[in-house]
């Protein structure tokens, strides 16, 4: 087992306010991995850092051994880590189809080939992007509504989009901030069945998740937050049972997804 | 063809629709400037003294709108750290900056002016260079930078999760629509054969972005109908004499109350 993704020490200040305190866990290439943890524990911080969308107090982020520490999101993308939002954040103006295509930017030619699209230049990476895009949603099993603006699809297909516009970039590495979040149990199955596809491609999964069920079922190894610390770090059934676990969610075993 | 009269209207309407095209292109990307007015003296400057000077036209006019178009980087990188209404004052500045330069440079006739430019402004020319304007902002709806300008636009930290190079992105919009208005400036210099730092003034950029605000900024009709109206309607409003700009100036107000989004609103075809 390769480590693909490696977070080491990783803390994170808000003006006192302690959000991460030392977060280090090991994400192997291949598997499912889980952060779980009650509202507020710093989940999101967490994706944040590791993105690229936020620094790390202190720390360090490694990707395939790299130290990314410190570069931008958009390089982030480029070296193959691809994410969602827990808050969708799709663009509004563009159609479904080019909200995916924006995801595939990071792939397709730079400099003067890809600046102007005047025909002339670069209409083949343009339709291998739009042909790329369409198969992502075919994929997240959002084909067919290509031209319609995100806000004309339901929350839970705009996630489904988010998860389109992610994977056109080509990650290794896929970030899942509360995916089935507002999600009915016959859609949550269907999630995991797409997460299982999508670690099928190759493609090793960090994910954050409220949903048990999807989380036991799905993660190879789960990472347990609490108030910024890592409280627990194993197998499902290891941390199922483990004594501040069961503290931590006192009140709300099984909490159910939930918006913020 | 036109008579004089009109064809110099013709030719002053293209030169104004390349401005509003020159403030279109940073706007896709939500940067506003209000110094579109600096670019186009840069552009006409340079190419004037080009000319002048012996330099062929073509040259003269892509090297005063690519000197614009640096001028673009210039303004963009500041602008790069700052939004909305900071980057209004900042090209705001940036255009006063300019006018006040040329009003002292004295290889350029400073305060007195430049005289003696070549009539070289055609309008067979200011229609091309319309042409080839709109196609190109019309193209970048469906190309990989002007996509990355609406995403931009739309949500900076999705968009840079999602790859986009905002230092790029930002600083491009800036310096195509720079070097737009450069040629603008070029075109007009030849036309007017005299410039003065005065003419590339803030209500010169004022009214730039009266067109864009006007025509509507959602697809790149709007500014052209916007410079459309802007620059014809008190032509045809002269029989109203004295009374001409207040007339225009209330229709103005009328429009803003009607159509707050411009008169144009339909969106570019999206991609499906
Ligand atoms: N940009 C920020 N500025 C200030 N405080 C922040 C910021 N981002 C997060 N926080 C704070 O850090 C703490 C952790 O937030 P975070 O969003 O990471 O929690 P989470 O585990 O994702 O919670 P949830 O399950 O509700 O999504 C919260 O108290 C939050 O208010
Ligand atoms: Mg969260």
């Amino acid at each position: 087992m390769t480590v693909l993704l490696q977070i080491d020490g990783v803390s994170r200040y808000f003006a006192g306010y302690t959000a991460l305190s030392d977060v280090s866990t090991a994400v192997e290439t291949g598997t499912i991995h889980a952060v779980i943890g009650p509202n507020g524990a710093g989940k999101t911080t967490l994706f944040n850092v590791v993105s690229g969308v936020l620094l790390p107090s202190s720390g360090q982020v490694r990707f395939a051994g790299v130290d990314y520490t410190r570069r931008k999101p958009d390089r982030v993308l480029a070296m193959g880590i691809a994410r969602n939002f827990q808050q969708v954040r799709l663009f509004r103006g563009l159609s479904v189809l080019e909200n995916v295509m924006i995801g595939r930017h990071c792939r397709m030619a730079t400099g003067a080939r890809g600046l102007l699209g005047l025909g002339i230049f670069n209409r083949a990476a343009e339709t291998q992007a739009r042909a790329t895009a369409r198969e992502m949603l075919e994929f997240v099993g959002i084909g067919a509504r290509n031209e319609r603006l995100p806000g004309e699809l339901t929350l839970v297909d705009q996630r489904r989009l988010e998860i389109a516009r992610a994977l056109a970039s080509d990650p290794r590495l896929l970030l899942l901030d509360e995916p089935a979040a507002g999600m009915n149990p016959a859609e949550v199955r269907e999630l995991t069945g797409l997460i299982g596809r999508i670690r099928d491609r190759g493609i090793t999964i960090l994910m954050v998740e409220h949903h048990m069920r999807l989380v036991m079922a799905a993660a190879d190894r789960i990472t347990v937050l609490s108030a910024g610390r890592v409280i627990a770090d194993g197998p499902p059934q290891q941390v199922q049972r483990d004594e501040l676990v069961i503290a931590a969610y006192l009140g709300k075993p099984h909490a159910p997804a939930h918006g913020r | 063809m036109l008579g004089g009269y009109w064809e110099s209207i013709a030719i002053f309407l293209g030169i104004n629709v390349l401005m509003s095209i020159s403030l279109y292109v940073p706007m896709s990307a939500g940067l506003i400037s209000l110094g579109q007015g600096g670019f186009m003296a840069i552009g006409a400057y340079v190419s004037a003294l080009l000319t002048k000077g012996g330099v062929p036209f073509a040259p003269a006019l892509l090297a005063g709108s690519a000197v614009a178009a640096a001028a673009g980087l210039l303004v963009g990188t500041p602008a790069l750290r700052i939004r909305g209404i900071y980057v209004m004052i900042l090209t705001l500045g940036f255009g006063e900056i300019v006018r006040v330069f040329f009003l002292n440079f004295d290889p350029a006739g400073g305060a007195s002016g430049l005289v003696g430019i070549p009539p070289l402004t055609t309008l067979p020319a200011v229609l091309a260079a319309c042409a080839v304007a709109f196609l190109i902002v019309w193209r970048l709806r469906h190309a990989r930078l002007g996509r990355a300008m609406i995403a931009v636009h739309e949500d900076e930290v999705a968009a840079e999760a999602m790859g986009i190079n905002l230092t790029r992105t930002k600083l491009l919009a800036f310096s195509i629509g720079a070097f737009i208005a450069g040629l603008a400036g070029g075109l007009y210099a030849h036309e007017a054969l005299f410039i003065d730092a005065n003419q590339f003034d803030f209500s010169r950029s004022a009214v730039t972005f009266l067109y864009v605000v006007l025509g509507g900024a959602a697809n790149p009709f709007g500014p052209v109908l916007g410079a459309a109206i802007v620059t014809l309607l008190p032509e045809f409003l002269r029989f109203l004499q004295d009374w001409r700009m207040t007339f225009f100036g209330s229709l103005l107000i009328l429009a803003a109350i009607w159509r707050p989004d411009g008169l144009l609103k339909a969106p570019v075809p999206r991609s499906r």
